[in-house]
């Protein structure tokens, strides 16, 4: 069990890039993406911030080149711009060469055409389209149509803020038991009105930039973001000679069955992830050279989560940010955009800095990291837990 | 590789299915473009409380877990995986309409939290107590066979022994209407047993709630065991014939060992044609079921038709009511089951006796 999956291609679009390069570029340059909402017209509007990607909706259709009749929400646009970028990082001319699939993933699917003509649809028959674009599946179905595969294994996983982590997961299993040849994996979000009053309700919005493991922390940012991967076998690897840029080496996924939002205060659900995923990647906690935890900056989750990487690393925790402070929280699409991050910096040997922190939490005593640094890495744990008590943790690494 | 077996079913329909003892006993002839569900006493599962504050979904799959999990003979499962084309729908619209009517003020947090896709899932998992793997899948009408899919993976790999997979969706009342607007829905009410002769556009919706124990153990009582289960997001109609004869190939089988086709038909003139395809074709001489007009046609419906499959193969009875043609009346040994909706999202179950 302990061969890791090779990842032969990556795309991202956030609130600090639209392509691998500028989100990279952000990251060393500690450049946030987060500001006052913009796009959507909310009462909210000064009373949070958020990490919103600088391209309208026209752009992106114009990006992709659709016809003016297309039923995309945003949701499918991001998705199709990032799925793209990897498959073409991947060096990949005909998808359907081989047996090759698509696991997407995304909680607000096309929420943000429904909330906009929820009414208006009785009336107006132009806005009809947007009707069947609702569901969950229909923005994976649009991606995998740009793409173009067909006749294969198309699917959604939607496990809130963890769902892109998931997508990942299944994605290596999927390749590992002959499923399939090579599959895209990801998510994809939007901000929608629907979200910022849900988490609005919750309690959990800062009105200011997020300030993750601070001890005055007020909440996260939403953010909207789409990041994939392409996973591919061995066999594939190898016959074309395939330039790999990492491997999926571990993961877990675990529930907390504590409570339908909250954490445990210990973090129990956390813990047996990144416990699971240690042992799948046939690893010691040692091994771990960077953790880019999920870090969403509320009370609750920063708690939780520090807490279970004390109990999974003991006295020895490792360098860990968050990445949240630069992009907000991108919610079903957070797994990917990490998972990302978590492969530039493996590659470029760097440890991303956890910005806006001032205050050590009182609750333990790590520290996340700071500063820049550079450092050589070998093995980086990604944390993704979500409502529903949904934890994955995935762990990638330089070699099989 | 291990084989995988169906340990144990549980069914909320529309019609009289939460009883294991019976197997489509009493036919409900629905009337109507909407069937409603039969429902259990949900009092004997939850205490009237919590299941006040619940959505309909939950309260559906928290009892069909809790009848599953009892027939399996486990207090606890590995892993809970379950499927949902909409998840809780009417919290979603529940939280989306006072958003909109009282423009962002006054809102509660529960019906947004219920409005998360994965909120059965995690109620089931907290209502057990299970720490384990936990997915949810939401794509259409291949929720539920995604789900499938993964549970045969984690069991056949032996990552997992036992696990809990199901199909859940309730109907929401917004959404319907922007259905029916759009001719998804047939516009005059039909009877049940008069669905596949209506021959107009759309179909008859429902809801409800399938859940299952599958394991990598075989009992005495395990109902089938599952062969495999592909999906397809298309498959043009000039090559399903080719595809199921390569699928079935590929576990040494041709048409002729198919004893039973289970095939996911919902009578809307406009795309029953793939059926028809295979049940005038390739499937002339085999015996045909269908089940969407006892259950009514949602995103997870073809997990009824999985229940419908199971039943017959433990008891090697096919119920009068699900027959399509008169073939055979037992030796049911290998069923396939098909299904599409409107032309995306087709998937193959295969399932034998065990």
């Amino acid at each position: 069990m302990s061969k890791g999956v090779a990842i032969t291609g990556m795309g991202i679009i956030s609130a600090i890039g639209n392509n691998v390069a500028e989100n990279f570029q952000s990251l060393i340059e500690g450049k946030k993406g987060i500001s006052r909402i913009s796009k959507i017209q909310t009462n909210h509007v000064n009373d949070i911030m958020v990490g919103e990607i600088a391209y309208t909706n026209e752009d992106l259709v114009e990006m992709l080149g659709l016809n003016s009749d297309n039923s995309f929400t945003r949701t499918a646009l991001l998705g199709a711009v990032a799925a793209k970028e990897a498959v073409a990082n991947a060096g990949i001319d005909d998808i359907n060469a081989y047996n090759t699939g698509l696991i997407s993933s995304t909680s607000v699917g096309g929420m943000d055409m429904t909330e906009k003509y929820y009414y208006e649809s009785f009336d107006n028959k132009s806005v009809q389209k947007y009707i069947e674009s609702h569901h969950a599946g229909d923005s994976s179905q649009k991606i995998a149509e740009q793409l173009g595969i067909d006749k294969s294994l198309v699917t959604t996983i939607s496990t809130a803020c963890s769902s892109a982590a998931n997508a990942i997961m299944l994605g290596a299993r999927l390749i590992k038991s002959g499923e399939l040849d090579r599959v895209v994996v990801g998510g994809a979000d939007c901000l929608s009105k629907f979200t910022i009053n849900g988490f609005k309700t919750l309690m959990i919005l800062s009105d200011t930039y997020n300030t993750p493991f601070d001890d005055n922390r007020k909440g996260l940012n939403l953010g909207e973001a789409a990041a994939y991967l392409v996973l591919e076998s061995d066999e594939l690897v190898k016959k074309d000679n395939k330039k790999v840029l990492a491997y999926v080496k571990g993961y877990g996924n675990a529930n907390d069955a504590f409570h339908q939002t909250a954490s445990s205060d210990h973090g129990d659900g956390a813990t047996l992830a990144m416990e699971k995923a240690l042992k799948v990647a046939d690893f010691n906690p040692d091994n771990i050279d960077y953790i880019n935890a999920h870090g969403t900056a509320t009370g609750n989750n920063d708690l939780s989560e520090g807490r279970a990487i004390i109990r999974v690393f003991e006295d020895k925790v490792p360098c860990f940010s968050s990445t949240k402070a630069y992009t907000g929280h991108t919610l079903a699409a957070a797994g990917a955009i990490e998972a990302v991050f978590s492969i530039l910096a493996l590659q470029n040997n760097v440890i991303y800095p956890n910005l806006n922190f001032k205050t050590q939490m009182k609750e333990f005593e790590i520290t996340p990291q700071l500063e820049l640094k550079h450092k050589p890495l070998n093995a980086v744990m990604s944390n993704s837990f979500g409502f529903g008590g949904n934890c994955s943790t995935v762990i990638f690494s330089k070699t099989p | 590789m291990k084989q995988v077996y169906i340990n144990s079913v549980a069914s909320i329909s529309a019609q009289k299915t939460f009883d294991n003892a019976e197997f489509l006993n009493d036919f409900i002839d629905h009337e109507a473009v909407v069937f409603p569900v039969v429902n259990p006493d949900y009092k004997a599962f939850i205490p009237p409380a919590a299941a006040r504050r619940m959505a309909k979904g939950i309260k559906m799959s928290i009892v069909a877990s809790k009848i599953a999990l009892q027939e399996s003979g486990l207090d606890q499962v590995d892993a809970i995986i379950t499927g949902t084309g909409m998840g809780c729908l009417r919290d979603s619209e529940k939280f989306l309409s006072a958003l909109i009517d009282n423009d962002e003020q006054y809102l509660t947090p529960t019906a947004f939290i219920q409005s998360t896709h994965n909120t059965v899932g995690g109620q089931v998992a907290l209502e057990l107590q299970c720490k384990g793997y936990n997915f949810t899948y939401v794509h259409a009408s291949n929720s539920f066979e995604s789900a499938l899919l993964d549970t045969k993976l984690l069991l056949s790999n032996e990552e997992e022994n036992n696990i809990l997979v199901g199909g859940v969706d309730e109907i929401g009342e917004h959404t319907f209407k922007l259905q029916e607007l759009v001719g998804h829905v047939k516009k005059e009410p039909v009877k049940a047993s008069e669905l596949f002769e209506s021959n107009t556009s759309g179909a008859v919706y429902g809801e409800g709630a399938n859940f299952f124990v599958l394991s990598n153990e075989k009992q005495n009582n395990s109902y089938a065991e599952l062969v495999r289960v592909k999906m397809f997001n298309t498959l043009p109609k000039d090559q399903l014939t080719e595809t199921i004869e390569t699928f079935l190939a590929s576990h040494n089988l041709k048409i002729s060992d198919i004893d039973l086709v289970i095939l996911g038909a919902n009578g809307d003139a406009d795309y029953d044609d793939y059926y028809d395809i295979l049940s005038q074709g390739v499937f002339k001489e085999t015996q045909q079921a269908y089940y969407k007009h006892i259950s009514g046609e949602f995103n997870t419906a073809s997990s009824f038709g999985f229940w419908l499959a199971a039943k017959t193969i433990q008891s090697q009875i096919l119920p009068a009511v699900v027959k399509r043609n008169d073939l055979k009346s037992t030796g049911f040994k290998t069923v396939l089951l098909y299904n599409q909706y409107r032309n995306e999202n087709h998937s193959f179950t295969l399932l034998k006796q065990c």
